[in-house]
């Protein structure tokens, strides 16, 4: 795992205490949001499992002594969700997607990548998109499939793609 | 019949059997017939005993001491013959009232009757008995015999004993503490008219010694303590009291820092007031007025519900700012920390730190080392 550059809040012993003065706690909650989305996106993470994010580096710090508990950890992703960076996958709430980039985002970086790689018009595998040679550089290399399809789904609300299902394969063509 | 005694059917020592019947003997109290039917009939030269015939544990006794007289009612065609016995008033015999099966009778003679005959010869060897007067030799033993008395009885009469002479050290005691109460009235009176006395000889007698003393009795209590004999027990009393808590504690308070509990008020004001001492409640009833009067000191409640009375002067933001001042300094404060360096409790401490996290000064690690708190990065770094 690449050296994660961790904001000087992991290293205060308060930012793993759910502060009840409100203005400080919007600052807390303003933190943990940030701090959870560049985790994610420095390890190239979409999801989040409860039980295992609690002993993840990301809610404890093990040289601090410091942890998140877990009614706080589902306070900040409840934060998250409310702004369209966290999707629940249960209804238990266990596992969910952290979207570092909205779907509405990555949406506009696929069709961006299209555009500028002259794909326009033409039908690409979803397969293509997140493991293919052409898009190594991209930030969307490597997005999981439910993401990518419902990233796409944007797109299609749009009127700027179309998913296509042909031979057990499935594509997507852009306009 | 209220004459009669449980007893155990054992003999005492010097009691001689006179003469027995079996069986069918019925007991009557005056006229009515009682519970006590078919049993055996015993005399004795100090009782009559009669034992149940179902269970032969079951023993009532009578003291030939309590009969006056006795008569036969004549046996008439199939009636069972009959001795009446009568009895001297139960009031000559007080003490003895609950140890019977029955507690008051309106009747002073029982009657037994004779289903199986044999009352003739009962008639006879009851009234020699009673000629006889042997019990009357036998009271003059059980009086020598009544110390060496052992068993339930005796061992009563020790506890008896014991409790009188607890009553007596007990009603001797507080005779003693009466004493000291007026010995205590003149003692404050003595320090008085000291106290007098050195302020009228200031002017001769100025050693530093004596002025030091003077300090110490005046400081020694309240003169004139508020109470309710002399300020009622409504409204008024408590404005005096009030009056009287913030002269008294003012300049304590201010030593303190400009806060104090409570309950360090309450001790001090009832050292200082000796003898007149306050309820809690009147305490507290008193500091709540102290707002309304524009005292130098009034009450403070904080959000946890501890009561302090601190400093009017005194503003709640200028504590929580020396407060966070205090954490920027150290880094991080627990409470406990925090009173040792104020010097004041850890109660008052932690309401500085909660006040001052209140006003966004500083924040909480609440972790299993306790609660600590640091200075406010949230707030002060990121904006």
């Amino acid at each position: 795992m690449a050296e994660f550059d961790w904001p000087w809040q992991y290293n205060f012993p308060p930012f793993f205490t759910l502060q009840p003065n409100l203005a400080t706690r919007e600052k807390q909650l303003e933190a943990w949001r940030h701090l959870i989305l560049e985790y994610h996106r420095a390890h190239k993470m979409h999801t989040l499992d409860i039980t295992e994010a609690q002993n993840s580096p990301l809610f404890y710090n093990k040289s601090l002594k410091r942890k998140l508990s877990v009614e706080t950890i589902f306070v900040v992703l409840e934060d998250l969700r409310k702004r369209g960076h966290l999707e629940w996958l249960d209804k238990q709430h266990q596992r969910c997607y952290v979207y570092w980039r909205t779907l509405e985002e990555w949406g506009k970086l696929i069709y961006k990548w299209a555009s500028k790689n002259g794909m326009v018009n033409t039908v690409c595998t979803l397969y293509e998109l997140t493991n293919g040679d052409d898009t190594r550089d991209e930030e969307f290399h490597g997005l999981e499939m439910d993401v990518l399809k419902k990233a796409l789904q944007a797109l299609e609300n749009e009127g700027r793609a179309e998913l296509i299902f042909f031979d057990e394969n499935e594509g997507v063509k852009f306009f | 019949m209220d004459r009669f005694e449980w007893c155990d059917g054992s003999f005492q020592s010097s009691e001689k059997l006179l003469f027995k019947i079996q069986s069918g003997v019925k007991l009557y109290d005056g006229d009515n017939v009682t519970n006590f039917v078919n049993g055996g009939l015993t005399l004795t030269n100090y009782r009559i005993l009669w034992q149940s015939e179902v269970s032969s544990r079951e023993y009532i006794s009578l003291q030939l001491q309590l009969v006056v007289f006795i008569e036969k009612e004549s046996s008439g065609w199939g009636r069972s013959g009959k001795i009446v016995v009568h009895l001297i008033e139960p009031s000559s015999r007080k003490g003895q009232t609950n140890k019977g099966p029955v507690q008051h009778s309106p009747f002073s003679f029982v009657k037994f009757t004779f289903k199986n005959g044999g009352e003739i010869d009962f008639y006879t060897q009851l009234n020699s008995a009673i000629e006889k007067r042997e019990w009357e030799q036998k009271l003059l033993l059980g009086k020598s015999e009544r110390k060496l008395r052992t068993g339930i009885v005796g061992i009563e009469r020790q506890i008896q004993e014991k409790q009188k002479e607890t009553d007596k050290s007990i009603s001797a005691a507080f005779k003693d503490l009466s004493k000291l109460m007026d010995m205590a009235k003149d003692m404050v009176s003595l320090s008085k008219t000291i106290a007098q006395k050195i302020q009228d000889q200031k002017g001769e007698i100025s050693e530093d010694e004596t002025i030091r003393f003077k300090s110490y009795l005046l400081s020694l209590g309240v003169s004139d303590p508020v109470t309710k004999d002399t300020h009622g027990t409504g409204d008024d009393y408590h404005k005096e009291l009030a009056k009287e808590l913030a002269n008294l504690m003012e300049k304590p308070i201010e030593e303190a820092g400009g806060i104090m509990p409570l309950s360090d008020i309450y001790c001090r004001v009832n050292r200082a007031r000796g003898l007149e001492l306050l309820s809690p409640e009147d305490l507290v009833n008193a500091c709540k007025v102290m707002e309304i009067l524009k005292l130098p000191v009034k009450l403070h409640i904080f959000d946890s519900g501890v009561m302090v009375l601190k400093l009017s002067s005194q503003d709640d933001s200028i504590l929580a700012q020396s407060a966070s001042v205090l954490v920027e300094e150290k880094e991080s404060l627990t409470s406990d920390e925090l009173s040792r360096i104020l010097g004041t409790s850890v109660v008052l401490a932690k309401e500085r730190l909660l006040s001052a996290e209140k006003s966004g000064f500083i924040c909480r690690d609440d972790s299993v080392e306790g609660l600590r708190f640091y200075k406010n990065r949230f707030l002060k770094e990121m904006s």
